[in-house]
């Protein structure tokens, strides 16, 4: 069943088409991969999914609901939430604080709760601490929790996005090329956790352009070429899928099917 | 004991003063907090003191209505203004809150009830010490307890960071909103207890140069904890007092203090990730 619907999406920057009539439907509890080229749009279609732009025209509905005109922060507390291409996390923050941030909206007690530090604002504070730390242990992270995000590594910090975008109890987590920048080593340990958030039953749809890791992690694969869906299948469907060979693979699946 | 008594009668302006700036920078603070460079804090100072000096002076009603009255009324100018201006960002927020101070004290200067250029004269003498001591203490912990809840955290990913802050389901307009607004709250709170203590009030108090005053104070400090605001409050209060004996190049050398703190300590004179590094350092090395 489709989780994210996107339908007939197009979008301009003024005389630049960037998205042409794009539609697509991501299911739920799998991994569902947009790939193409640079500059072919995929962080844009994103960027209308979480409501920092506005499509020029065509829909976009989450569980069946019209995602239109909807706040970013509003369309992160209906499911979805996302990772960026150049990481952005709060770095003067520690681990935990920014986990914590993300359950901003699930956390609820009132000024005068907080002035007094009622029993419910000290529980709701406390649990929140425990999942964060939770969170933090699914990728691995538990035991840095209170050092200041600047201090990790690159391939940590995408780990701690994505902790704390799972902390804000999305149904979809959108990935924008998690394994950007990094070596093999690092990126097959990312497939690893993306596997397992996966089988955690989070949706998955992520953007990449390494196409080792895109056949090797998804179910389902959409490819996207100057702003237009060119095919969608699985992984060997579009391995053997001729438009995509002829305007993304080339070589490069030559190569690796000769490998 | 009377050595003590003299002693108050010397500085207890002085003390008093060291509270009042002390609110003004906890009211600034807030904004700084989530990364708003916001300049109206003196002329939320100002209708602050004018609204309860007038209910005071016109209608005599009591002192605790009035410091509410007086916190009140530019929490609702906040409200109506920060909604247009608080999309801006940087220095254009800056010019704005900028250009909402002057018109604020160029109305102040030309109505009738507020006494115009003269201000107001005789307001009585309400507020004592414990009062200053009691409402700091209060807003003070308030603050500490905000800073250390989903809306403190909340501040700092949105000063870090927007973009991400509003992915994360944060509402980032109305937190913005909010610290504006309780800013105002207690600007207009210090504004209020002033008035009553200083029986003069003139629309000169609550311009430009005082505006930057209420920045300095905080920049100085350091925005990362509580204790900045109030350290650097302390410091420029005192300090133009401590600095007498240079008798007519005291400003000029006060200002050099400023600029050597600023150029050599960019982050404030607390700085908590600074300090903790610097005991770590020396503690690693026994």
């Amino acid at each position: 069943m489709s989780m994210l619907s996107i339908r007939a999406l197009s979008k301009r920057f003024g005389g630049l088409q960037v998205l042409q009539e794009v539609s697509l439907e991501v299911p739920g509890g799998s991994i569902f991969g947009l790939i193409g080229p640079n500059g072919a749009g995929k962080t844009t279609v994103f960027n209308l999914v979480t409501g920092l732009l506005q499509p020029s025209s065509g829909a976009l509905a989450f569980q069946g609901r019209d995602l239109n005109g909807i706040a970013p922060h509003r369309i992160t507390r209906l499911g979805i939430a996302r990772t960026f291409q150049n990481i952005r996390i709060f770095r003067d923050m520690t681990l935990l604080q920014n986990v914590m941030v993300g359950m901003h909206h699930l956390m609820d007690y009132g000024p005068l709760a907080l002035f007094f530090a009622t029993p419910a604002c000290r529980d709701a504070e406390k649990s929140a601490r425990e999942r964060a730390l939770e969170l933090l242990s699914w990728v691995k992270l538990d035991h840095k929790a209170a050092l200041t995000a600047d201090n990790l590594s690159y391939g940590e910090q995408r780990k701690l996005e994505f902790a704390r975008a799972l902390a804000t109890e999305p149904k979809l987590l959108l990935l924008d090329e998690p394994v950007a920048g990094m070596n093999p080593a690092e990126k097959s340990v990312l497939m690893e956790e993306i596997r397992n958030i996966r089988d955690r039953g989070y949706g998955i749809f992520l953007i990449e352009h390494d196409m080792r890791f895109v056949m090797g992690l998804c179910d389902r694969i959409a490819v996207l070429n100057f702003g237009r869906i060119i095919a969608e299948g699985t992984p060997e469907d579009i391995r053997n899928h001729p438009d995509v060979i002829e305007a993304y693979l080339g070589r490069e699946d030559a190569a690796g099917a000769a490998a | 004991m009377e050595g003590f008594a003299d002693f108050w009668a010397t500085y207890s302006t002085l003390i008093f003063t060291v509270g009042i700036h002390a609110l003004l920078a906890f009211s600034i603070w807030l904004t700084l907090a989530c990364g708003l460079l916001s300049l109206a804090n003196a002329a939320f100072m100002g209708i602050g003191a004018y609204t309860a000096a007038l209910l005071t002076l016109q209608l005599n009603w009591p002192f605790p209505v009035v410091l509410a009255a007086g916190s009140m009324a530019p929490a609702v100018v906040a409200l109506a203004i920060g909604v247009p201006t608080l999309r801006l960002s940087g220095v254009y927020l800056c010019m704005a809150t900028l250009a909402f101070g002057e018109v604020s004290r160029v109305v102040i200067l030309n109505l009738d009830i507020t006494g115009g250029p003269e201000g107001l004269n005789g307001i009585p003498l309400t507020t004592q010490w414990w009062h200053i001591a009691l409402i700091l203490a209060l807003v003070g912990y308030g603050l500490a307890r905000l800073r250390r809840s989903r809306v403190g955290r909340a501040f700092e990913a949105i000063k870090e960071d927007e973009v991400a802050a509003r992915l994360m389901g944060i509402d980032v307009d109305r937190h913005k909103l909010f610290a504006f607004t309780l800013g105002a709250v207690i600007a207009g709170l210090a504004g209020a207890l002033n008035a009553h203590y200083t029986f003069f009030i003139s629309p000169r108090e609550y311009g430009f140069e005082n505006a930057v005053d209420i920045l300095t104070m905080t920049v100085l400090g350091g925005i990362s904890s509580l204790i900045g605001p109030l350290l650097g409050a302390t410091i420029l209060t005192l300090l133009p007092e401590l600095l007498r004996f240079l008798h007519s190049y005291r400003l000029a050398v006060n200002g050099v203090i400023l600029v050597l703190v600023v150029l050599f300590l960019p982050t404030g004179l607390w700085d908590g990730r600074r300090i903790r590094a610097w005991f770590e350092r020396r503690g690693g090395g026994r």
